[in-house]
């Protein structure tokens, strides 16, 4: 955007009366933009973003880039985009740890996908304010890893304003689990790793019949609107949330990290041709070729996440072993049950780059990448005219240990740390 | 110290082979020289071109270029752009299959955690890919008492076919005291762990009384031991009691508490009993001691502190902060690291003084913590921790700063043998991760588990 033409933008907007609060640019010796389509390289020097109304009206080099009159400048020595926690369970397993407060896991059952993450996730949780004061900027959260299907996902700004208005995606992914870790005790099922898969593969099938029958019903009834369509035959919560994933409008979130489970997923993604995202795959460097194939993206457990039982075997060259194998892979906080409650995707990512990852590849598994496959980089993900305004902004490399973050901005709003942490 | 003195020492040092070395395999036949490195010996400046002499298990000299003389006959390695550093001392860990007291009493003083420890754990390769060199592994922290401690080197097992003496126990890896005997501590733990069904106690004030009580026990044991050999009638002693004998330790000083303690009043509380009792402590973990720094180190009690990457995940860790280690370094007290692996990895130590640097320590103080300053903790700065002539020669190889994010360890080295080359790819593995780096289970926690919580992965 040249500089007469970003002007042109903002004026329009003061001339609308739009919330127009957050008139801010942002200067940095090093603007990591993460648009592989911008002009140069991913990094401009000494670049600057224009903010306005929310969005980012413009992102160049300072030398020509117009920050209009009257515009707050607030600058750094590294801006990126604001950092994105590809799966955590942020806000929803708050931070005491006591049963009040976790709200990760539902136990009644082993198959809920009609729980909401929305419904529980607390703006207000210490946790939702550490994040953000790293840099943080956007939450994949909500059900934990623990029951074979526990619930949904949400994307969430970690912005401390009530979740709807925080909110970007309502239901992202159906957490599903397939590994021992949602293995019931004495005569409850499911009991087994085939147990499991069979009982997931009865429910998508249930939702398969659904989605068939409401199909030739909508024929049948062309007063039906299409926003509406698929919802008429269903006969509840459970249900409408497992047509879409069949329609392929919901992605399943499957964790799993014995190569065994990662290729029972695999198996049923094919099976019946839904959208899948494996979260954690300590071992999925073994299967890089079939994610590959199936074009299933990974979110890689922390790199700092604890290698025993089936973890044992996670390495933290993953993320550059399914890179090379041509897998888009995001990195993750993941979901603690004890200390640290809560893993910061900054720093998973700092391991990251240093085993394997360029800066580059390393900054993409916590901006762009989680943005690409969760289907939101229209809005987030990258710095670039017409996206959210979410930046985070660093005195120095963000990976190093001692580099600290100075704050972020989301959708315009600088909230910026008191010292830098 | 005079040079003449300086010289006696050390030559008895290197004459006197002591436990350490006796128990790793005859190392060294030429001194190995390391040159042209950045030399940290947390005992003075850090030296630009530094060189560093060992020989024989020991450090011979340390020093800028030019003003060490390198042994005839030595054996050079060139370390340009590496940096060198004492090997890293862990003053909390659960690295090697621990499993210590059980849950059937609060109270267990008498339960040796190296009766449960496998020395061919992957934990003990993969604290060397950290570049830890010592070691103090503890049991869980879900008893008031959960017995006794061991300080380990982890200098590798090797079997004959390997070069080794044979011996395949946990016996290799232990520190011995001057007496021949291993040496460790006595973990304690106060707050939300030991809170439970009894018998365990129910509240802070009930954890308090039944550790004096327990305490009261000893002194009287110990009392009457002493009177008995007073009055010379050995028949009238006690009969011995394990859990006592171990007690009697703590009261006499050989044996150091370690004490799992989070939040302030519970800081405290340890402080107040150590008062009553004059037990020696170190304070592990200390998650709020950054509200009672002036107090701690007025009561000249040192500090061992967790770093973690968020508070939280149980009551008492929720004031959790990084600025402990300054706020603690600006009140003058003593103040060290530890990974309390599995909490924190082996492989990630340097980076737990980091984050105490990024919150403001100073660099310096921040080194010693994650060296010297744990050796005092474990009676063991006269032997390990600094890179000073004497000393045992445990030390890392960095390939940069320690730290960066970016620093691998090249090498590391215990009494002058080499247990990790990164170098070497099944070294490596270690390092990064893989099958047959981690370990099957997680540690035995035992009663620590309720905090753990039911979805425990």
């Amino acid at each position: 955007m040249t500089p007469a033409r970003t002007l042109t933008f903002l004026l329009s907007c003061a001339a609308v009366a739009l919330p127009c609060a957050a008139q801010i640019a942002v200067k940095g010796r090093s603007v990591y933009t993460m648009d592989e389509n911008a002009p140069g390289s991913m990094m401009i020097e000494n670049g600057v973003v224009v903010i306005t109304a929310g969005k980012i009206a413009a992102v160049g080099p300072a030398a020509t880039t117009l920050i209009p009159e009257g515009y707050t400048v607030i600058e750094a020595a590294v801006v990126t985009p604001g950092l994105f926690d590809a799966r955590c369970t942020v806000g929803v397993s708050g931070v005491l740890n006591q049963r009040q407060d976790q709200d990760q896991l539902e136990r009644s059952g082993p198959v809920q996908p009609e729980l909401r993450a929305i419904d529980a996730f607390n703006p207000d949780d210490t946790l939702v304010g550490w994040m953000r004061s790293l840099g943080i900027t956007m939450l994949h959260t909500g059900h934990a890893p623990g029951e074979l299907v526990s619930g949904q996902t949400s994307l969430i700004k970690a912005t401390g304003r009530p979740v709807d208005e925080a909110v970007v995606v309502e239901t992202a992914a159906v957490a599903v689990t397939l590994s021992p870790w949602a293995q019931r005790s004495g005569g409850s099922s499911p009991g087994t790793r085939a147990k499991m898969v069979a009982m997931l593969r009865e429910e998508l099938l249930k939702a398969q019949d659904a989605e068939r029958k409401a199909q030739s019903e909508q024929q049948d009834d062309a007063a039906i609107v299409p926003e509406n369509k698929g919802e008429k035959a269903h006969s509840g919560l459970r249900a409408q949330v497992m047509q879409r994933v069949i329609r392929r409008e919901v992605p399943l979130l499957v964790t799993a990290n014995r190569a065994q489970d990662i290729a029972a997923a695999l198996r049923i993604a094919q099976e019946f041709n839904i959208r899948m995202i494996l979260d954690s795959g300590a071992e999925s460097y073994l299967l890089a070729q079939e994610l590959r194939a199936a074009n299933v993206p990974v979110f890689i457990h922390p790199m700092m996440a604890r290698a025993y039982g089936e973890m044992e075997n996670m390495s933290t060259t993953t993320p550059a072993a399914l890179l090379q194998a041509g897998v888009p892979v995001a990195l993750q906080g993941g979901y603690e049950s004890y200390v640290p409650k809560s893993r910061v995707v900054l720093f998973e990512a700092a391991i990251a780059a240093a085993n394997g990852l360029t800066f580059e590849q390393a900054l993409a598994t916590i901006t762009s990448r989680p943005a690409d496959i969760l289907g939101v980089s229209a809005r987030v993900g990258r710095l670039r005219p017409g996206l959210d305004a979410d930046l985070a902004l660093f005195e120095a490399d963000p990976f190093e240990y001692l580099t600290r973050c100075i704050g972020v901005v989301i959708d315009g709003r600088p909230m910026l740390n008191d010292t830098p942490k | 110290m005079p040079h003449t003195a300086r010289t006696l020492v050390r030559t008895l040092l290197l004459s006197v082979c002591l436990g350490p070395c006796a128990a790793s395999s005859p190392a060294q036949p030429v001194p190995t020289v390391f040159e042209n490195a950045r030399v940290i010996t947390a005992a003075g400046p850090e030296i630009e071109r530094g060189v560093l002499v060992v020989h024989q298990g020991r450090i011979v000299a340390v020093g800028p270029a030019g003003s060490v003389t390198i042994p005839a006959g030595a054996q050079r390695i060139d370390a340009a752009g590496r940096v060198i550093m004492p090997g890293l001392v862990d003053t909390h860990s659960h690295v090697g299959g621990v499993a210590g007291a059980d849950g059937s009493a609060a109270i267990q003083p008498s339960v040796r955690v190296f009766d449960s420890l496998n020395p061919f754990d992957p934990g003990f390769k993969r604290a060397v890919a950290g570049g830890i060199t010592t070691i103090n592994i503890m049991p869980g922290s879900g008893h008031l008492m959960s017995g006794q401690t061991i300080y380990v080197k982890p200098r590798g097992i090797k079997r004959p076919a390997e070069g080794g003496g044979g011996g395949v126990s946990i016996d290799a890896l232990f520190i011995l005291d001057a007496a021949g005997e291993p040496m460790g501590g006595m973990k304690m733990a106060n707050g939300t762990n030991s809170i439970r069904e009894a018998p365990f106690p129910g509240t802070r004030a009930k954890s308090a009384a039944m550790v004096r009580e327990q305490f009261v026990r000893a002194q009287e044991y110990r009392s009457k031991i002493a009177a008995a050999k007073e009055a010379g009638k050995p028949d009238e002693a006690p009969a011995r009691d394990l859990a006592l004998e171990a007690m009697v330790e703590v009261l006499d000083g050989k044996r150091i508490v370690h004490h799992h303690t989070h939040r302030a009043d519970d800081i405290m509380t340890v402080l107040r009993l150590q008062k009553e009792f004059g037990f020696r402590v170190v304070l592990h973990h200390v998650s709020e001691a950054w509200k009672v720094a002036p107090e701690i180190a007025a009561a000249g009690v040192p500090s061992s502190i967790i770093v973690i990457d968020s508070p939280g995940g149980k009551l008492e860790a929720v004031g959790l902060s990084w600025i402990t280690g300054k706020a603690l370094e600006d009140a003058g007290a003593p103040i060290a690291f530890h990974t309390d692996d599995w909490i924190t990895d082996s492989r990630l130590f340097l980076r737990s003084a980091a984050y105490a640097v990024r919150a403001g320590m100073s660099r310096e103080g921040a080194l010693r913590a994650l060296t010297i300053e744990g050796a005092r903790m474990l009676d063991l700065g006269d032997r390990v921790g600094t890179l000073e002539a004497g000393k045992d020669a445990d030390f890392v190889l960095l390939s940069g700063d320690p730290l960066s994010v970016y620093t691998k360890v090249e090498q590391t080295w215990i009494e002058g043998r080499k247990v990790f080359d990164r170098a070497d790819p099944d070294d490596a593995r270690y390092a990064v991760g893989g099958f047959g780096v981690g370990s099957p289970t997680r540690p035995y926690m035992c009663c620590a588990d309720h905090a753990v919580g039911a979805a425990a992965q």
